[in-house]
């Protein structure tokens, strides 16, 4: 059964009295486990694709089953309900909540999860930390738990926001320009990480981006223009993020000092 | 959980949630303060008035409603000792007091004070349930003799001859005639006028009028019944007796005045339940713009975390979890505000009672009251910029910068 099904997804908004089509058409459908790049021009209509992909918005014609279940009609409360349960979001702009540790960020979508959606059990505080813990540690950031995000840099910021996404086991994954707000470095070691996690855990991602070389590290490439997908292809010189920061240069000391010698900035672990 | 939430995010802004606080913490000090300083007032009052007795009725002469020029001839607006006499006769009269002032200068040896002669029957000790401490009081063969006796006060009598001295059978001069002094009365502390009550002297008001002053007229009667529940029906009895004698047409109005001590009560109540709701007028108009504050933050708030609050729609908040999350952060301000403000109310109001002397009394159900209110004010305010934030769009608020 397909993560992501969708059958002539279309979208119109009206801004006055001028309808716009951000999406005219749209048929796809995502297997579990892949790695799915989206990329197109700007008014290419992807970020609306990614917006109704993710539940954020509802078409306004057509049909997606997320799982097998339609979505496309829900109500507001339930897609919320929905995007809780069954999606991560990584965003261009990390999105952390100011002044909350790391652990406290991840745990966040916990907060909001309802008895018997989603693919885990209601959790107690102490289950709910165990958890947060457990996808620090799968991004490489368990040391840092204690953080504020000032305290980090902008690839860890981005590491903590994946662990977020990833705290309730999502259906999928759904990074929308990860990578904007990174130096070239730090985006090899982000995309290592989506690599990584579709790699040893099956965990299907679905890329947004409009850099090219950023969609290469995904397993397929969709390219949206004008509302329609003109183009979907499998990647055929993937690039492997592990390779390449292997290759480049030693980091130069960056200002994060290293774990041991920073305080912890508040009681986290309660 | 939403509650957790909350105490997270006020805690993030620790300074600003303070600042907002501090408008409500005001509101409610002020009003606890001012209601704390006007039921002490109140409560003062019923004490004293109350310490003179529950069961006592005052004649006064003289209509309360008379208004503009009055009095037509041959009506008597005097009361006289025959009235009193009248008044023992009454069933549910105990004890009956004619009562005569004066003010005069009272000497002992080298010592003077100036101070209050109040003429009295024997019965006043009974009706005011005031022992003496030295000696004895005055008996009814002083009061035919018009015998020169005088009871002090405490105060005037530690003015006169130094403290927990017994000057019985000493000799004072009032008006250059010598008074023999027969006792001293108890300690009364301040009475319903708050004057004390210990600066007197007392003497057989027959002594007043005949040697003192030369009065015909008596200024007023005071009468105890047996318990304070014959209170009407003595008042309906004096009241009748009274025009009977003063031959007063039916229909006309009375040419006395009856007051019981639920009167004066009454009428001190009405005087401090003014100036405490004039007060708490103002209190609470300082609460309501303590509120506003708190609206004004919460929308800043709103505005500012706008991306917050996209992120929490994106990653499963429903609205109703917004909602509640930026109301109970205003509740919980307004509410936090209103526990502290009690807090600093109470403080000011013990402060008043012991630097300033003021009588203060925290009532319980100001305290209840404060609560209530400061926290509807932080729901009432709380509410629009809650729905605000609420109704936002997940994809706009996410891209808000």
């Amino acid at each position: 059964m397909p993560v992501i099904e969708v059958k002539n997804l279309t979208k119109v908004y009206t801004v006055g009295e001028i309808k716009v089509h951000a999406l005219r058409g749209v048929s796809l459908s995502v297997e579990p486990g892949e790695f799915v790049a989206v990329t197109g021009p700007s008014g290419s209509g992807k970020s609306t694709f990614m917006h109704i992909a993710g539940c954020l918005d509802r078409p306004s014609s057509g049909e997606y089953f997320l799982d097998g279940k339609d979505v496309s009609k829900l109500s507001k409360d339930s897609l919320a309900d929905v995007r809780n349960s069954k999606i991560g979001f990584v965003f261009q702009g990390f999105n952390l909540l100011s002044r909350t540790t790391a652990l406290d960020n991840v745990e966040l979508p916990l907060l909001y999860m309802r008895k018997g959606q989603g693919n885990l059990p209601k959790l107690r505080a102490k289950q709910r930390h165990e958890r947060a813990m457990k996808v620090l540690e799968q991004v490489n950031l368990g040391s840092r738990y204690h953080h504020f995000p000032n305290q980090l840099s902008g690839g860890q910021q981005q590491r903590v926001a994946i662990a977020r996404a990833l705290i309730n086991s999502p259906s999928i994954l759904l990074a929308d320009e990860p990578t904007g707000n990174l130096d070239t470095r730090t985006s090899i070691e982000v995309m290592g990480i989506f690599q990584q996690l579709n790699r040893e855990q099956g965990i299907t991602v679905m890329l947004i981006t409009h850099e090219m070389d950023i969609a290469e590290y995904g397993t397929r490439l969709i390219r949206f223009r004008d509302g329609r997908v003109v183009a979907d292809q499998k990647v055929v010189h993937r690039r492997n993020a592990d390779e390449e920061l292997a290759a480049l240069p030693p980091p130069e000391p960056d200002q994060i000092p290293p774990p041991e010698e920073t305080k912890p900035a508040a009681a986290a672990a309660h | 959980m939403t509650i957790r939430i909350a105490f997270k995010a006020l805690g993030r802004n620790k300074l600003r949630t303070m600042l907002t606080m501090l408008g409500i913490i005001i509101g409610v000090a002020a009003v606890i303060a001012v209601v704390a300083m006007g039921t002490g007032a109140q409560a003062q009052i019923e004490e004293q008035i109350k310490s003179a007795g529950t069961n006592l009725i005052t004649i006064f002469p003289g209509s309360v409603n008379q208004g503009g020029v009055r009095g037509g001839m041959g009506t008597n607006t005097r009361l006289t000792p025959e009235d009193a006499d009248a008044l023992r006769q009454l069933p549910e009269v105990e004890f009956v007091s004619e009562m005569v002032q004066t003010r005069t200068q009272v000497i002992y040896g080298n010592q003077n004070w100036n101070t209050s002669i109040q003429g009295t029957s024997i019965d006043l000790p009974s009706i005011r349930s005031w022992p003496v401490k030295y000696g004895a009081f005055f008996g009814s063969d002083d009061i035919r003799g018009a015998t020169k006796v005088a009871v002090l006060g405490v105060n005037v009598a530690n003015n006169l001859f130094g403290e927990d001295v017994d000057p019985t059978d000493q000799q004072i001069r009032v008006r250059n005639q010598i008074f023999r002094v027969l006792g001293v009365m108890t300690s009364k502390g301040a009475g319903a006028g708050g004057m004390s009550q210990d600066d007197q002297v007392f003497v057989p008001y027959t002594t007043v009028m005949k040697k003192l002053t030369g009065m015909q007229f008596i200024n007023n009667i005071i009468v105890s019944t047996r318990n304070a529940d014959d209170i009407p029906a003595a008042s309906t009895s004096i009241a009748s007796t009274l025009r009977a004698r003063h031959e007063i047409p039916e229909g006309d109005p009375d040419d006395f005045t009856i007051q019981t001590q639920e009167d004066l009560i009454a009428a001190r109540t009405q005087q401090t339940q003014t100036l405490t709701s004039l007060l708490t007028g103002i209190a609470i108009v300082s609460l309501v713009v303590g509120g506003i504050g708190i609206m004004n933050i919460m929308l800043v708030s709103v505005t500012e975390r706008t991306r917050e609050i996209g992120l929490r729609l994106a990653i499963g908040a429903r609205g109703a979890d917004v909602l509640l999350q930026f109301l109970i952060e205003a509740v919980v301000i307004s509410a936090a505000g209103g526990v502290v403000g009690i807090g600093l109310g109470w403080s000011v109001s013990e402060g008043l009672r012991y630097y300033q002397n003021l009588p203060t009394l925290v009532p319980l159900n100001s305290v209840i009251i404060s609560v209530a209110v400061s926290a509807f004010v932080g729901i009432f305010f709380g509410f629009y910029p809650a729905r605000k934030a609420a109704g936002l769009d997940p994809i706009e608020a996410l891209r808000f910068e």
